[in-house]
């Protein structure tokens, strides 16, 4: 049965889109797919591994596991735009200079939801880091320098 | 992975939603914040033909008084939850259970009742809930009703929710004298969700108990009272001996489902475990 699509306003990375969407397209979906954002990463596609995750209203959430309908009205920040320019984001110059991954597949949901945590918690211990964490998955189970450029990401924040 | 196929509404109010109910009967799904119903709809478990999404329906989300109760409203994310400075406070039990579901991002979406409306045995607040005596409003176009845990959970995913009723608020009684709230989990490694869990809320009064409700998770297909740890616990002083007799007998009864994970007989030694260490965090809070 066909059912008709919905008009959806969302701003994504501080641009206004509007899009007639197909009610069950996932919003990662419309990120990558429609608005050619790719740096979300489909993983697990089960709300586990959290490559999927952005900020939306400035809470890290899964966009595999939401409509794209249910962000209409609402704001979204991607991992592309979390730097300023050429000025990568605190989180993601750490990542690199701790060398916080290997393969680089669970990296954008690793920054997304390191840079939500800095945000809520300024100072966060190993603990708090780590469980936080506990819904992003590293494959190459890289998490011992993800742990150290979240600390060092941290210190520069503050 | 797409969900099949549905059609999408969105209410600005309740009785909005309660006329989509009416159109669409048992064709239709509530929508909350998705984190039990999406990943069900992609595995295609389920395949609703129209969802009701009820986020921009004013009124169910957010913590108040009325008078001795907190009420909680339906839409209240877990993080909400645990990082209110009133279930902090008065529910410290309630803030623990919100801060171990699912991961940090199922918590920024995942709603109080979306989580008990799905009824999933594997879930945390339902346990926490039945401890805390908290009782559940029914809503429907001809009014509200209000169900106890022991009536609101019938048995694995299912509710006393009727097709026409929206599920609006959680209220939990705030009893004069001071009570002291726990919640202690084992998680299956994989997925987070409950083998075993314990919840506690002990009205202490001079070190001694004058009340205890002791609820198990994981070990049936709604919230299992452990009325013989319960017992136990009534009219003592807390001492560790007691708490030690007490958690003994939080198995007696019980009649724990097996899965690839947790035989039975694991799961009755964890139900002991487990109610120890919950009425233990419990005393140590009095």
């Amino acid at each position: 049965m066909e059912h008709p699509a919905i008009p959806i306003n969302v701003t994504v990375n501080g641009k206004t889109h509007e899009a007639e969407v197909e009610p069950r397209l996932l919003l990662v979906h419309f990120l990558r797919e429609d608005l050619g954002l790719t740096g979300t990463h489909v993983g697990c596609d089960t709300s586990q591994c959290g490559a999927c995750t952005v900020h939306l209203n400035g809470l890290a959430v899964k966009s595999c596991t939401m409509l794209a309908v249910q962000a209409d009205g609402g704001e979204v920040t991607t991992i592309e735009g979390l730097a300023d320019g050429t000025d990568m984001h605190p989180v993601q110059a750490a990542f690199q200079e701790e060398h916080g991954l290997q393969c680089g597949y669970c990296t954008p949901g690793m920054v997304m939801t390191a840079a939500y945590l800095l945000e809520t918690q300024p100072d966060p211990d190993d603990n708090a880091i780590k469980h936080a964490l506990e819904g992003n998955l590293c494959r190459c189970t890289g998490y011992v320098n993800i742990i150290k450029a979240i600390r060092a990401a941290a210190q520069q924040m503050r | 992975m797409h969900p099949a196929s549905f059609g999408y509404h969105a209410p600005g109010s309740l009785e909005e939603a309660f006329g989509l109910l009416r159109q669409h009967g048992e064709d239709a799904k509530l929508l909350a914040g998705g984190h039990s119903l999406l990943p069900a709809m992609k595995l295609r478990l389920t395949q609703p033909e129209v969802l009701i999404d009820l986020s921009r329906v004013p009124g169910l989300n957010g913590i108040r008084h009325d008078g001795d109760t907190l009420v909680i409203g339906a839409l209240t994310t877990h993080t909400e939850v645990s990082t209110s400075e009133d279930v902090c406070r008065l529910l410290p039990g309630l803030a623990d259970t919100a801060s171990v579901i699912g991961d940090l991002q199922v918590r920024n979406r995942g709603t109080m009742g979306g989580s008990v409306a799905h009824a999933d045995p594997g879930a945390d607040l339902p346990v926490t809930l039945t401890a805390l005596n908290a009782s559940f409003v029914l809503t429907s176009s001809e009014g509200e009703r209000t169900a106890g845990a022991d009536d609101f959970f019938v048995d694995f995913f299912t509710t006393a929710l009727e097709p026409n009723e929206i599920l609006t608020s959680i209220r939990i009684p705030l009893p004069a004298a001071p009570v002291q709230t726990s919640y202690a989990k084992l998680p299956h490694p994989a997925s987070g969700y409950v083998v075993v869990s314990a919840a506690a809320a002990l009205s202490v009064d001079g070190g001694a108990c004058t009340g205890a409700r002791v609820v198990l998770g994981g070990v049936g297909g709604t919230p299992h009272r452990a009325t013989g740890t319960e017992a136990a616990l009534e009219g003592q002083a807390l001492t560790p001996e007691t708490l030690a007799a007490a958690a003994q007998r939080a198995a007696e009864g019980i009649d724990p489902h097996a899965d690839s994970y947790a035989d039975e007989d694991y799961k009755r030694h964890m139900a002991v475990v487990y109610a120890g260490r919950a009425i233990e965090a419990a005393a140590a809070r009095a």
